[in-house]
């Protein structure tokens, strides 16, 4: 694995290894030491074209574990905003020794142009891209929904999840497709683990061609949840101004129509898990009953990801185990 | 290559008993003792280890005492790249804190991943004492590191090659030798 | 000036004959030539004629100049260029398609046909002085305000009106702005994956199909820009079956290339219409083998590496193509009966009556002498490096084609020799290219 732009580059054996190591750190955090010494003397560099302090806060809190030095590059108020091109950018980091770069950016593809322009040589993690892909978000999405299948507690150090992948799960993914990375990267990941990926949303929040992806797809959530029994239902982030842009009326009848209700979390069967990539619009697209319920998992997310971004640090800049262990 | 035995399953079993015994004699006793095995074939080693121990000392819960110490995050060879998975540290209940951690390894070489595992132990606690027990050692350190206990002393060249076989992992219990030079 | 006898040339691939050039006209024999070319082998065709070419000059001159674009032109084999009116300031004035013309005619590599905006400033609120240029010096007839679509169908509706004036021409960049809001490429599978914003083939078909029958409506000449997609062919072929005056052209790029290529998120492949999908790439390759569409015209863009080794989404939109154009076209119609002849047709002689240039277009005893010679079997790796526009930006770079610009001669004057450049043949003010 040279860089992680999308999960679709991620074949089944390489997820489950990824989440395998990260079974493994999230032991650190348990430890005395809460650092390991295995990215010593490395520079990881952060940079952000678009604010998100949860995310970069992640990233920072996995180099640093790694025992890293990390480098925020904040795209605001930085010379990026006075006109700096991206490839300037790029190539003054890596005149500066950065050993990868953790990017953010509002425009689809940019990591993966950074990782092929030449400008720079080292590893490439997408932090996010545009409405294209969040791999490290599908990541801590899978690595979380193998605990629940597993009956493992969904985060901390645990056993039980190690080795395993998703098949047989079935899984929803509720609400704005159409603009989502996370839901993007986990129809290609969770597919990948052997899950079976269910869209459901407004037609107009429903990317077109969205029937040659690996997924059904409902318009109606009622009827989705009707059809089958989901063994955790992720709700999207939707943004209020959408409705300004007639892809929705108003948030009322968004609600009405695919939020995830106390209501309907109470039909939920009892092993459904509440997962949502935060943050969350309470009231909006998901019910505080449900977000705050035992079945939530919101918050496991969250910590799951330091230990899933740790992991992929590990595997581009030590390598990976294609080769097995010496 | 040739293969030579060089220890064959009853040796092998002969061997971690009297390590069991030493070690019961260096600590008198089997109280506060951890039992840690590096990964992998330091792991069933360490495993039988401490069910010899429990099995001289009545009243010691084997499992309770044994645990794993993966050692691959603190390796000082990871910027070659080359390939690997860190595998699982599994501590026991009680902690490091204080009690005398035996570490059980393989082979005993460079001493390099020993040097790598007390560096990942110094994270996870303060042991009072840390011995170190081997199956074999075959010479040829690079670092002031030697065994406590040693199942047997292996002179060796250094382009030979010592394996060891375990039948949790490879269904035997052997340990060959096998040198480069054709016969 | 000096004579040529062009010797064994295959004329629009049929049978080899001689060429015989003197006075910028083509005449039917020289006792005495001064030149004397050994064309066996080579093909010879019209000059050909570009409808659809962006010289950026005035305004980004630092992208290419109306001398880079017409030596580019010269190299591609093109003896007439239609200057696309986006230029800052918009060629909206008789004042700007005059500068624009003069400067062409003072380079001389190439004829440089102005295009007139429809509206002031390509603001689509108001007609522009359409007139002032149909009777300035450079005698516009056509008007597009390209790379803008004339979205207001009133405003549509009286400037194909207008026109009929001075038997004018609009030139539609058919694109609905609300439906392309933000758009990137071409909606389909592959901007579904992407996540990349969609422009749908019904933004560009919506369109054609209002203009067809307003065109219909009001008896007017109406020409579609750079058609992309399989519904659009249909229209058009709909629209002539009615007798409705329509034309359209296709570009090099849409014959050739997918939005398979967006995948590597390279702003190379960034246009505006979009590359569409394969579907789309054969139903315009049939279109032009039948007639359909008229014309291939290059929508050459160059753009400077700042507006292209950046980031997708912050990049221009826009290929290169003049150089390349006649190869890729070769290329792309292999797999239909489409000979030289045809070639010629979709290149130069319908894009000339399309403008009304009577010296271009035809190889005639009596008519201006442009012509283009081609080596048919060469073996051409296209790097953009060798090229004369100022435009890197060519998506065909690393492509082998069979087919190489030899010689171009402009009105009689050879100024594309072996292959590069030779002498140009610049107009003094008042002077005509013809003494």
């Amino acid at each position: 694995m040279r860089h992680l732009l999308s999960t679709a580059d991620l074949a089944h054996d390489d997820a489950v290894d990824l989440l395998d190591v990260a079974e493994e750190m999230t032991q650190v955090a348990e430890r005395e030491v809460k650092k390991i010494p295995v990215l010593r003397g490395r520079t990881v560099v952060n940079l952000f074209f678009e604010d998100s302090t949860r995310t970069r806060l992640s990233f920072e809190a996995a180099a640093k574990r790694l025992s890293a030095d990390v480098i925020n590059f904040s795209a605001k108020g930085s010379s990026v905003s006075k006109g700096e091109s991206l490839q300037d950018t790029i190539q003054t980091l890596s005149a500066m020794g950065a050993d990868a770069v953790v990017v953010r950016h509002s425009g689809s593809g940019t990591p993966q142009r950074m990782a092929t322009s030449g400008w720079i040589d080292v590893p490439i993690l997408n932090a996010g891209d545009g409405t294209h892909e969040h791999p490290t978000q599908a990541l801590l999405d899978a690595f979380t929904l193998r605990r629940v299948l597993a009956g493992a507690p969904a985060s901390g150090p645990a056993e039980g999840a190690r080795g395993r992948d998703l098949s047989g799960a079935t899984v929803a993914i509720v609400g704005d497709v159409l603009h989502s990375r996370v839901a993007r990267s986990n129809v290609h990941l969770l597919t990948a683990l052997g899950a079976r990926v269910v869209l459901v949303g407004p037609p107009t929040l429903m990317p077109w061609g969205v029937d040659a992806w690996p997924a059904e797809v409902f318009y109606d959530l009622d009827e989705a949840l009707a059809a089958h029994s989901f063994d955790a239902v992720m709700m999207l982030r939707v943004q209020l101004e959408r409705m300004h842009q007639s892809f929705f009326p108003n948030p009322r009848e968004y609600t009405r129509l695919w939020g995830l209700t106390e209501q309907r979390w109470r039909a939920l069967p009892e092993h459904t898990a509440i997962m949502h990539p935060g943050p969350m619009n309470r009231g909006f697209e998901i019910s505080a009953a449900a977000a705050d319920s035992p079945r939530a998992v919101i918050l496991d997310q969250v910590e799951n990801g330091v230990a899933v971004r740790m992991a992929a640090l590990y595997r581009l800049l030590i390598g990976t185990d294609s080769e097995g262990r010496p | 290559m040739k293969n030579r035995t060089v220890l064959d399953a009853a040796e092998i079993s002969r061997a971690i008993s009297r390590i069991a015994h030493e070690v019961l004699e260096s600590n008198k006793g089997a109280d506060d003792l951890v039992v840690l095995g590096i990964p992998s074939r330091g792991v069933p080693l360490a495993v039988r280890l401490a069910e010899k121990i429990a099995a001289i000392e009545p009243g010691t819960d084997a499992a309770a005492i044994t645990g794993s110490l993966d050692i691959t995050m603190y390796r000082d060879d990871l910027r070659t790249r080359r390939l690997r998975s860190p595998a699982p540290t599994r501590i026991p209940a009680a902690g490091v804190d204080g009690r005398t951690v035996v570490l059980v390894d393989d082979v005993l070489f460079s001493g390099r991943t020993i040097r790598a595992a007390l560096d990942a132990l110094a994270d996870l606690g303060r042991p009072s004492a840390v011995r170190l027990a081997v199956l074999v050692d075959r010479g040829h350190r690079s670092l002031p590191i030697r065994a406590d206990h040693v199942g047997k002393n292996l002179p060796t060249a250094v382009d030979e090659r010592v394996s060891v076989s375990v039948a949790e992992i490879d269904g035997e219990d052997a340990v060959t030798i096998s040198s480069a030079e054709e016969e | 000036m000096t004579s040529y006898l062009i010797q064994g040339a295959s004329v629009l691939g049929a049978g080899p004959r001689d060429l015989a050039i003197s006075g910028g006209r083509f005449v039917d024999a020289l006792s005495d030539p001064d030149v004397v070319i050994d064309a066996r082998g080579l093909v010879a065709l019209p000059g050909l004629v570009d409808l659809h070419t962006h010289l950026r000059e005035p305004g980004r001159e630092d992208a290419e100049t109306v001398l880079t674009g017409s030596q580019s032109a010269a190299r591609g084999g093109y003896t007439a260029v239609h200057a696309m009116a986006n230029t800052a300031p918009v060629a909206d004035t008789a004042g700007v398609v005059e500068q624009v013309w003069n400067l062409g005619r003072e380079a001389g590599w190439t004829e440089v046909v102005p295009i007139g905006a429809v509206t002031t400033g390509q603001q689509g609120t108001q007609l522009a002085e359409l007139g002032a240029m149909a009777r300035s010096a450079a005698g516009v007839r056509i008007f597009s305000d390209d790379g803008l679509c004339v979205a207001d169908p009133l405003l549509m509706r009286r400037a194909l009106e207008y026109v009929k004036t001075f038997d004018g021409i609009i030139a539609q960049h058919s694109q609905e702005p609300r439906l392309t809001e933000g758009a990137q490429m071409n909606e389909g599978t592959v901007s579904a994956e992407l996540g990349l914003p969609g422009w749908p083939a019904v933004a560009e078909e919506a369109i054609i199909a209002r203009d067809i029958l307003l065109a219909e409506h009001v008896g007017s000449r109406l020409h579609v820009c750079h058609l992309s997609t399989a519904g659009s062919v249909e229209l058009v072929r709909w629209a002539k079956s009615r007798g409705v005056r329509v034309t359209a052209e296709v570009t090099p790029h849409h014959l050739m290339l997918t939005d398979e290529l967006v995948r590597t998120y390279d702003p190379l492949y960034k246009v505006n219409p979009p590359l569409r999908t394969q579907a789309d790439v054969d139903a315009v390759r049939a279109g032009l083998a039948d007639g359909t569409i008229d014309v291939v015209g290059t929508d050459h863009a160059p753009h400077t590496s700042e507006h292209k080794c950046c980031e997708w989404t912050a990049a221009a939109m826009g290929m290169v193509g003049m150089e390349t154009a006649l190869a890729i076209v070769v290329e792309a119609m292999r797999d239909f009966d489409f000979d030289f002849a045809d070639v010629a047709r979709v290149m130069s002689t319908r894009p000339a009556e399309i403008s009304g240039l009577p010296e271009q277009g035809r190889i005639e005893t009596g008519r201006g002498a442009n012509l283009v010679l081609v080596d048919p079997e060469a073996e051409v790796r296209i790097d953009p490096a060798e090229h004369a526009t100022m435009g890197r930006n060519n998506p065909f770079t690393g492509f082998t084609v069979s087919t190489r610009i030899v010689d171009t001669f402009l009105y009689g004057h050879r100024v594309v020799a072996g292959s590069a450049l030779a002498d140009p043949h610049p107009i003094a003010r008042g002077g005509t290219w013809i003494a």
